[in-house]
């Protein structure tokens, strides 16, 4: 259905919307309470008042040291986490000195070769007061061995400890693309991660399963709560599979969504999400603890949604979505800045990023009250529409044999690249407006500022891990790979502890992800257009 | 109708870098397909070498570079180099993603024919080409 001026009236993703809800749409619905199963209305009885959302601004560029300054004005700033951005060769496991990151290194975020880097970069930072979340996948169990290390170092016990790993390896094969190993064994060391956690870093989240890349890939709403969901659900069969037992490790996963420009339809997003997982964490899985059947998330505003043309708007479409997360109840938020589509923020988009999270919680009243938009015909018949949608989507997976089998046959790619190729094509015939892009064009842009890497933190870094390597006791390192290579190929070892090892001898990650390799071999995927 | 038919432009779609952000690159895919040129995609992670090896293989007249992982300086030119280096510089170079406009200006310079950046209508990379190669 279209608006008289031609313009979809459905939702961005496709959903369709009526001219006016009914109380029709709230008739069935139970009387629910925010803090109560099954969690629609949020997961605290007393919302924000309580405690606010964490404003965790996701950060990392060039070397460890110049990030380390950007952590120290951030924290100094009002904001009260850290969130680790790594560049692309450190996310793909190999170090600054590899062939294939010339270029690359320290673009995307901070480069980390090592255990060295790793100290640098959270220097003067108390590991036992902030709490520190890092977006890594492949070789996250490295970059975990190596903040315990530091924090070990700093004399802080592992049960002081607390963060999030990103740690979501089944949507890498769906949408990011930063994967390393097969699936299987990739499997294994995300459940060695949790296992090692449960025991020894009680207060760290193991696996923040995310819908965000999935979004960004171009899928729908739908799409990114339904395969996030089912995601959510391996690694707990995973998990039992074990031998764990639900409650012991359910309660430290956590997810992270979008916030896409499509206001009320993300914040169904969000509510039917908790609604689903409490469910399925109940009936399915039969946990106990409150605990596991609350879901927790972290939300990103929509990188997508930005524009390169008049950048500025970009700062009130990330006010809309900042604001959409804080209605669907997030736990933490980072909100983009204006100049994200063009590079890294510099420091004062930065800032005006985190400020426009400020102005929310402080200015808008939206902290207030738990819930606002709880009991909408509208809002009540969305959230309950995504839920559909979701459960049609597990039937479809579980036909395939489940998430891995169905990555294989290349089933979320071809959804995601259907979905995404959809909406170029509205766009192009201005079926779905994006303003300064295909209306309300302006010729004569002003170019903003944008921030530059210097190529000398290039050279710099590659130099300094070629030091790394000079300096350490090389019988020592040598050893811990040889003992991490014999872990790998016994299946019913823990390769944790090993990796630990082998970072506190200074292994490199390039090193350590190349021991694994020579293990478990490397995963290539069809191209699906 | 002509009597001799012309045969489709021959396009490598390829994704240079580390990154694995490949929505851009394949919506252009399709679009291109649709448009009824031929086109090869490569999929993620290709070197220089690898790519202007798939456009050699290939018989393509035209490469496509898809780039977010802010390497381009770097990469683009490196696979410039390569394809003179294989005496191949016949072969149009054209490139997509977060690309600043300084960055767009010296890489034309070292002999990228164009670049799209984002929210690119599909429309112009197919009037480009057409315009570019009218017998494609």
């Amino acid at each position: 259905m279209r608006r008289e001026d031609g313009v979809e009236t459905s939702t961005i993703s496709g959903i369709p919307v009526d001219p006016a809800y009914t109380a029709e749409a709230t008739r069935d619905l139970p009387d629910e309470l925010p803090g109560e199963f099954p969690y629609t209305r949020g997961i605290h009885k007393s919302g924000y008042r309580g405690r606010l959302w964490t404003m965790r601004q996701f950060s990392g560029f060039a070397t460890a040291r110049e990030t380390n300054a950007r952590y120290h004005y951030l924290l100094k700033n009002g904001q009260t986490g850290l969130s680790v951005a790594f560049d692309m060769p450190t996310l793909m496991g190999q170090d600054s000195d590899a062939p294939t990151s010339r270029g690359e290194i320290g673009h995307c975020g901070v480069a980390i070769d090592s255990l060295a880097d790793m100290e640098t970069l959270l220097d003067g930072i108390p590991l036992d007061k902030v709490t520190t979340s890092m977006t890594i996948n492949s070789p996250a169990a490295i970059l975990l061995a190596m903040y315990l290390v530091v924090a070990e170092k700093q004399g802080v016990p592992w049960t002081q400890v607390g963060g999030t790993l990103q740690n979501d390896i089944l949507k890498e094969y769906i949408a990011q693309k930063e994967y390393i190993f097969p699936p299987q064994p990739s499997m294994r060391l995300v459940i060695d991660s949790i296992e090692f956690c449960a025991r020894e870093v009680p207060r760290w989240n193991t696996v923040s399963i995310s819908g965000y890349h999935i979004r960004e890939a171009g899928s729908t709403a739908a799409q990114e709560l339904a395969f996030t969901l089912a995601d959510g659900f391996a690694y707990v069969d995973a998990c039992l599979e074990r031998g764990m037992q639900i409650d012991e490790f359910a309660p430290r996963l956590s997810f992270f969504f979008d916030a896409h420009i499509d206001f009320f339809e993300e914040i169904a997003k969000f509510r039917a999400a908790r609604r689903i997982w409490a469910r399925h964490m109940r009936e399915r899985y039969g946990a106990q603890n409150p605990r596991s059947l609350q879901l927790r998330f972290h939300t990103q505003t929509a990188g997508v949604s930005l524009t390169a043309q008049q950048p500025e708007l970009n700062i009130a479409r990330t006010a809309v979505e900042a604001l959409a997360a804080v209605l669907g109840g997030t736990q933490s938020l980072h909100t983009n800045a204006m100049d994200e589509v063009l590079a890294l923020p510099t420091d004062k988009s930065a800032r005006i990023a985190l400020r426009t999270q400020q102005m929310l919680a402080y200015e808008s009243g939206a902290a207030n009250t738990v819930d606002p938009l709880g009991g909408s015909y509208f809002m009540e018949s969305l959230t309950k529409r995504m839920e559909e949608e979701a459960e049609a989507y597990f039937e479809r997976i579980s036909e395939y044999g489940g998430v891995i089998p169905a990555i294989e046959a290349g089933f979320f790619q071809k959804e995601i690249a259907d979905a995404s190729f959809r909406y170029q094509t509205e766009l192009e015939h201005k079926r779905r407006v994006i303003v300064g892009v295909n209306d309300f064009v302006t010729d004569d842009e002003e170019p903003i500022e944008i921030l530059r890497i210097s190529p000398q933190a290039e050279q710099e870094q590659v130099d300094r891990v070629r030091e790394v390597r000079r300096k350490r006791d090389q019988a020592r390192c040598t050893r811990a790979l040889e003992s991490l290579r014999k872990a790998a190929q016994s299946p019913d070892e823990n390769l944790m502890p090993h990796i630990v090892e082998a970072v506190r001898a200074y292994a490199t990650e390039g090193e350590i992800m190349g021991t694994m390799v020579d293990v478990f071999g490397l995963y290539t995927e069809r191209a699906i257009i | 109708m002509s009597a001799v038919q012309a045969k489709p432009l021959r396009i490598v779609l390829a994704k240079v870098g580390l990154d694995g952000h490949d929505r851009g690159v394949k919506v252009v895919a399709r679009a291109l397909r649709d448009a009824g040129f031929e086109v090869i995609y490569t999929g993620l992670r290709q070197t220089p070498a690898m790519v202007v090896e798939a456009a050699l293989q290939e018989d393509a007249q035209v490469i496509g570079l898809s780039l977010h992982s802010g390497a381009h300086m770097t990469l683009f030119p490196a696979v410039i180099e390569e394809l003179k280096k294989r005496q191949a510089g016949d072969i149009t170079v054209f490139g997509g993603g977060i690309i600043p406009d300084d960055d767009i200006t010296e890489l034309k310079k070292l002999g990228v024919a164009e670049i799209f950046t984002p929210g690119a209508p599909l429309e112009e990379i197919v009037t480009w080409l057409r315009k570019r190669f009218p017998d494609g």
